[in-house]
């Protein structure tokens, strides 16, 4: 990927602008089509984490013969690391709103759904009062579109699309089996776009500024730009919005603390970069150039030499061994494989050659695993043993 | 016309109907892909994730029985990928399951256990997940065993209850590490909704969830000197014994089975089929005398539709789920308390036997039998009608057990007094049985003709439809029963809970304009029953459908009014039906039930 020599700040997300009604009704004065090649165009990839191009997600729902079709906007910010999500809802949760409706135009849907994270019910206030003056709005510019707030209940596997979907409809949150995929037949069995917050407002700077001047941000297969949750051992925790494609070194010089040992990117279900990686390693989504590529939904945590790698990835695992949804062997079973196992390692009860068992084990999790979580346990498990196996083992 | 598409299956090109799954079409070419978590009976899970294969061009496995085919599909069954992924998998399953294999219930037939010794999993390097984790096993229940320990969480017991039976009983909760199938609170399976139908046992792949046995305690009663021993049999016993005895589904041996009842030392063999026909009698009378009271005496506080009562799953479920509606249910007793409650009275003083020293066994195709014999209300001989429940797959234990090679016994009949049957009889172990039954006996006795139907053979409440409607006209009746001249007896059969509740949902929303309604709680009716031969699936309940009707053309006596031993029974003992006799040892009452 590119290498630039410094981190471009941006400000597009948290820009106050206070014109959402004249983006709203200049956008719905549109073509449908229009918007939807404008997005393409932008090539806007998710901002959740997994990267899906956000302009076909769009259209096939959009292309879809069904009539009741759903917007739902992910806010179920459960990544261990990322805090972003509660601060676009806090600071500018109009353009939110505004992004939603003009998906709902464009996919022909009269339903938006905001599920937001059990933690964050204290936005709960502020949110409806946001959301009934939007409502106030479409109902003055008889604009049928309705969005409702859908509190969860604390579950991260409820982040999962599909899973969120099943505890919308009262079900136990577990994720379904894909295909059909949420454009085809999402929530109540209707396509549904499901974009994660950020994502959607990075589609009101689309819409507001222009595709190109969004893809002329980032590097190729990674264009715009990202919010990032900085957290661990840093000088300056906080969110930061920066363009695609830096490298970790540059990053690592910006916020590290000048003795970062390694830094992991894209949450416990994201990967561990030792400190010899970071000139190799870049922040996006993969692509034909050499290095290490990272997708994140934006979770970056640093650590120092003081910190105990076996303890991070067993801080992980816990996390893991509980949140995942029990319904799958592979990750119900191998979180707590891999839980117990390097425990037993570091007792001496396991030979240390037990951990290429558990790093098999955790290739089967990525290939058989029902959902994306038990899929990228493999993820941290590998790169932190992999990188840091004396501290496993000693 | 349906559309096809192109795919390859481990290299070899086939054309598949579109919409068919990779589990389908790989079975359809003769590969087996291992399932676990899959069964015919229910919704696609895809959970236990043993059947993934490779997808070319795909880094990811896909589970074979959740992934439709698609055009230009590349799939590979036993990559060195799927291979290693799915023995990986096995082994992480055994890891957590309570793998005591030689003091399982199930030993012998548990799909875990078989997939384990197909893939010859011969160690276990993974931690075992049992001993660090707190399980109990639910033993309160009469009919079924819940140990968790050899849970695999492949949900098949959740979705029988739920899809199969609309009863929710079990469910899953928690996750994660904790993540484990049971009840509303964590409660006993006793104290829940639970109608102890069985069908979870029955699509259990391991001993997780299994009947409560009663094999010791009869062999102890067989061998005791003192004790008259009696065994009745059910109608669906002797069509699917045979498969728990190595024999392809569809067999019906009944004299093979009788005769190794003989053998097994069982004093007297009786069927239970004689008071099948008995049912027929009391029940078929209930229903006239119901529809005189409707129709002539236009007395309101008679309850129409009149349902079924011989299913002890159906009643307990609707006296937890339609309690208002008990009135609706036949006060007859099922067959098999009828008949406890005549052995310890009739038949004891008939054979001039105390009957404190006749213990009554039962052979039954069902686990909530199970319950049934254990209700106190069942006591009406003045003692346990019943004293124990066998399901068919403990009959073939005990058959093992003693050693008996089945295949060389010589047919024997059932022993008299209570051990006649007509074919009407033999077809309540199907569903629809009971209303064809009924109306062979009540349309005869009100027009003084047979049902106008080819052979006796009333078509339209046969087949396998969850819900199956019927109505049959009379016309010139006999005297007595002139006011039903003209009178369209409309008919309704349905089996599983699930079809069951939506009946029920129509009769309380007064819908449904029904006169008799056959409910049965599991799938197939008694063929399909929790105690029956594991496994069960659509194709093998309908093998034994066959068998059962077969079974019946075959018989000398085809209407119950035509049992010899009903007759005497009635000219002997019990004088009318309905009478006063009938009304203390044949007819009972029910119970309303929460709904949890």
């Amino acid at each position: 990927m590119a290498t630039s020599n410094q981190l471009k700040r941006v400000d597009f997300i948290f820009r106050n602008e206070n014109d959402w009604e004249k983006i709203l009704s200049s956008t719905l004065k549109k073509k449908p089509q229009d918007l939807i090649n404008e997005l393409i165009s932008s090539e806007l990839k998710g901002r959740g984490g997994a990267g899906f191009p956000t302009g076909l997600k769009w259209k096939l729902t959009a292309e879809s013969k069904e009539k009741e079709k759903y917007v739902i906007c992910n806010a179920d910010e459960g990544e261990p690391g990322t805090f972003k999500d509660r601060e676009i809802l806090s600071r500018v949760p109009y353009k939110v709103l505004t992004a939603m409706a003009i998906c709902g135009y464009i996919t022909g849907a009269k339903r938006g759904y905001i599920y937001l994270r059990g933690e964050y019910k204290f936005l709960l206030p502020e949110l409806n009062k946001v959301i009934d003056e939007f409502d106030y709005y479409c109902k003055e510019t008889d604009l049928d579109f309705k969005i409702s707030i859908f509190m969860g209940s604390g579950a991260y596997i409820c982040g999962e699309e599909t899973a969120l979907m099943e505890s919308m409809e009262g079900k136990r949150g577990e994720p379904r089996n894909k295909p059909p995929f949420p454009t085809q037949s999402g929530f109540k069995g209707k396509p549904t776009v499901i974009n994660n917050v950020e994502t959607l407002v990075h589609t009101f700077t689309i819409f507001k500024y222009g595709a190109k001047k969004f893809y002329d941000l980032g590097v190729q297969y990674s264009r715009g730009t990202k919010l990032f949750s900085v957290s661990g051992d840093t000088p300056k925790p906080g969110i930061y919005e920066l363009e695609l494609g830096m490298s970790l070194q540059d990053f690592v010089y910006e916020f590290g603390d000048g003795d970062t040992k390694a830094v992991q990117v894209g949450g416990a279900s994201g990967f561990l970069v030792p400190r010899k990686k970071f000139k190799d390693a870049a922040i996006g989504f993969k692509g034909k150039l050499t290095g290490i590529s990272l997708p994140t939904g934006g979770s970056m945590m640093l650590f120092n030499s003081s910190r105990s790698m076996f303890n991070v990835l067993d801080n992980y695992l816990e996390f893991f061994r509980e949140e995942s949804c029990g319904q799958c062997t592979p990750c119900r079973v191998g979180c707590q494989q891999l839980l117990l196992g390097i425990k037993a390692v570091k007792r001496g009860e396991k030979p240390a050659s037990y951990l290429d068992k558990l790093l098999r084990l955790t290739e089967t999790m990525q290939y058989t695993a029902k959902c994306g979580l038990g899929q990228s346990v493999a993820n941290s498990f590998s790169s932190i043993v992999e990188n840091f196996r004396e501290e496993m083992i000693y | 016309m349906s559309k096809k598409v192109n795919i390859t299956i481990n290299g070899f090109p086939v054309e598949i109907t579109t919409g068919k799954t990779i589990l389908e079409a790989a079975e359809e070419q003769g590969i087996t892909i291992p399932t676990l978590c899959h069964h015919k009976d229910l919704c696609v899970a895809g959970n236990c994730r043993v059947c993934v294969v490779e997808v070319a061009g795909q880094n990811r496995l896909s589970a074979a029985c959740a992934t439709p085919c698609e055009e230009g599909m590349e799939i590979l069954t036993n990559s060195l990928k799927v291979r290693n992924s799915r023995k990986q998998i096995i082994e992480l399953l055994l890891a957590e399951h309570n793998a005591d294999c030689t003091k399982c219930y199930r030993n012998g037939n548990c799909e875990l256990q078989t997939l384990a010794s197909e893939y010859k999993i011969m160690t276990q390097d993974f931690i075992e997940l049992v001993p660090l984790k707190h399980f109990s096993i639910d033993a309160y229940s009469p009919s079924i065993i819940k140990d968790d320990s050899k849970c695999i969480r492949c949900q098949r017991c959740v979705r029988t209850c739920a899809g199969l039976q609309g009863v929710n009983a079990l469910t899953v909760a928690h996750k994660g590490d904790k993540m484990k199938i049971t009840t509303f609170f964590e409660k006993a399976m006793r104290d829940v909704v639970c109608t102890n139908c069985g069908q979870c046992v029955n699509h259990c792949p391991t001993g997780a969830l299994v009947e409560k046995n009663y094999i010791e305690e009869v062999w102890e009663a067989i061998a005791n000197p003192n004790k008259h021993v009696v065994v009745q049999t059910a109608p669906a016993v002797r069509v699917g014994l045979g498969e728990e005895l190595g024999m392809k589904p569809g067999k019906s041996i009944t004299g093979k089975m009788v005769a190794a009842l003989k053998r097994l030392g069982f004093d007297s063999v009786l069927d239970t089929d004689f008071t099948a026909d008995l049912t027929i009698i009391e029940e078929g009378t209930e229903l006239l005398t119901r529809l005189k009271k409707a129709l002539v005496d236009k007395d309101e506080s008679v309850s129409l539709p009149m349902a079924t009562s011989c299913s002890p799953g159906w009643i307990k479920y609707i006296e937890h789920m339609f309690p208002e509606h008990l009135k609706n249910l036949s006060t007859c007793k099922s067959p098999q308390q009828m008949f406890g409650a005549l052995v310890k009275t009739y038949y004891a003083n008939a054979r001039n036997i105390k009957p404190e020293d006749i213990v009554s066994v039962s052979i039954m195709p069902c686990t909530a039998k199970k319950y049934e014999a254990f209700r106190p209300e069942m006591h009406d001989s003045g003692y346990r009608d019943v004293d124990y429940v066998l399901t068919t797959r403990e009959l073939a234990i005990l058959i093992k057990q003693a050693g008996l090679d089945f295949n060389k016994l010589e047919p024997a009949k059932y022993d008299r007094l209570m051990g006649e049957s007509s074919g009407a009889a033999v077809i309540f172990g199907a569903t629809g049985g009971v209303m064809e039954a009924a109306l062979r006996t009540a349309y005869e006795i009100v027009t003084g003709r047979e049902v106008p139907f080819e052979n006796l053979n009333i078509t339209p409440v046969r087949g396998s439809d969850g819900i199956r409607e019927a109505t049959i006209k009379i016309e010139n009746p006999v005297e007595e029963w002139a006011f039903l001249d003209g009178v369209e007896l409309k008919c309704a059969i349905a089996h599983g809970l699930i079809n069951a509740k939506s009946v029920m949902e129509s009769v309380r929303a007064g819908t449904a304009d029904y006169h008799f309604v056959e409910f049965m709680a599991c799938p197939g009716g008694c063929l399909g029953g929790g105690g029956q031969p594991i496994p069960t699936n659509p194709e093998i309940r309908q093998k034994r459908a066959e068998a059962i009707y077969a079974e019946d053309e075959g018989l000398p006596i085809r209407k119950s009014h035509e049992n010899h031993e009903i007759t005497k029974l009635y000219k002997d003992f019990l004088k009318e039906p309905l009478g006063e006799v009938s009304h203390h040892l044949l007819h009972t009452k029910y119970t309303k039930r929460e709904r949890y």
